[in-house]
């Protein structure tokens, strides 16, 4: 039998799932996923501009941001969320929420765009969020190590660099393992010998 | 007349739902889990009286089928902000059970290591 959580109550917990436009994202959230992924949006309203500036100005008032997300039953009493962050990454409003208890974060890197994550990776070390990098191998093919990429990012040296295939199931619990791993290793060190 | 293709009405038609309000009774995470109370179930037998997305909900989260804020959200096709605020005023109503997630800010509490390790034999058995 399972056993129940401390609290005996049902919870969940979240891993975001970030990169560029294409990477792979809602790929990778679509291959572990229970349900379909479904799309939410947020409405972000431009405080300090009144509706008056709003018709001089069309457009501006709102911005919606999409995001899609996956779900996994991990118990009955247990639900993991993963959520792909927003295409474009100015919609740092969204960001926010995301990152907010999160387990970690996986950054998905095209190895031909490279740069596309870069916004991504500053984001969470600034937020002290958990990420590793996931190098997703388009046509199963791996164009540059995980040395050469880890390189170009400078990322520290104990940040996990991982290889998958998005659409693959195994492959993305594998990612995912690789995360969780990561961030309890992480936190028994922290325990341990706190800074 | 509307002068534009995008009415202004854009803005305000979201939170019509919510008579206007913007601000949520309670905050609400993204990935907190929404459960219907046994009150929530007579109120949906009754017909409601909080509006065809009261009923909704009610139903949605019903029978042990917990759903996330973000799902409630995207399955009523919602913006984020409307579904908090009429998933909070319900829960301070007593109609639904909001179950926040749990906390991994303090890396010495044992509750959120346990968490940690549940999530990751979980995934190892999928």
């Amino acid at each position: 039998m399972s056993h129940r959580p401390s609290a005996g109550r049902v919870t969940s917990a979240k891993i975001v799932i970030a990169g560029g436009f294409g990477v792979g994202k809602t790929t990778l959230v679509g291959s572990v996923s229970e349900i379909t992924p479904l799309t939410t949006e947020a409405i972000m309203t431009s405080a300090g501009v009144g509706v008056d500036d709003n018709r001089q100005v069309p457009g501006k008032m709102t911005t919606t941001v999409a995001m899609d997300f996956g779900r996994i039953s991990i118990d009955r009493d247990l639900i993991l969320y993963l959520f792909g962050t927003p295409g474009q990454t100015r919609f740092w409003f969204m960001w926010d929420e995301l990152v907010r208890g999160a387990i970690g974060a996986v950054v998905m890197v095209d190895t031909r765009r490279l740069a596309d994550c870069f916004a991504a990776i500053d984001f969470f070390e600034h937020r002290r969020l958990p990420y590793l990098i996931a190098i997703n191998c388009f046509d199963g093919m791996q164009y540059h190590n995980a040395q050469d990429v880890r390189d170009a990012l400078a990322i520290s040296s104990d940040v996990p660099v991982v290889s998958c295939d998005a659409r693959n199931r195994e492959s993305t619990k594998n990612v995912l393992i690789s995360l969780v791993e990561y961030v309890l290793t992480m936190r028994r060190t922290r325990a341990v010998a706190p800074a | 007349m509307p002068e534009r293709d995008e009415p202004t009405g854009a803005l305000v038609r979201p939170y019509a739902v919510t008579r206007g309000r913007t601000r949520p009774k309670l905050e609400i995470a993204l990935e907190a889990l929404v459960e219907t109370t046994v009150r929530g179930r007579s109120g949906m037998m009754r017909g409601g009286q909080g509006g065809s997305e009261h009923q909704y909900i009610a139903e949605m989260c019903d029978g042990g089928r917990v759903q996330s804020l973000a799902e409630i959200a995207a399955r009523m096709q919602l913006p984020l902000g409307v579904a908090r605020v009429i998933v909070a005023d319900m829960a301070t109503d007593g109609l639904v059970a909001v179950y926040e997630p749990t906390s991994l800010d303090d890396e010495t509490d044992a509750v959120g290591t346990e968490l940690l390790e549940r999530v990751l034999s979980g995934l190892r058995r999928l």
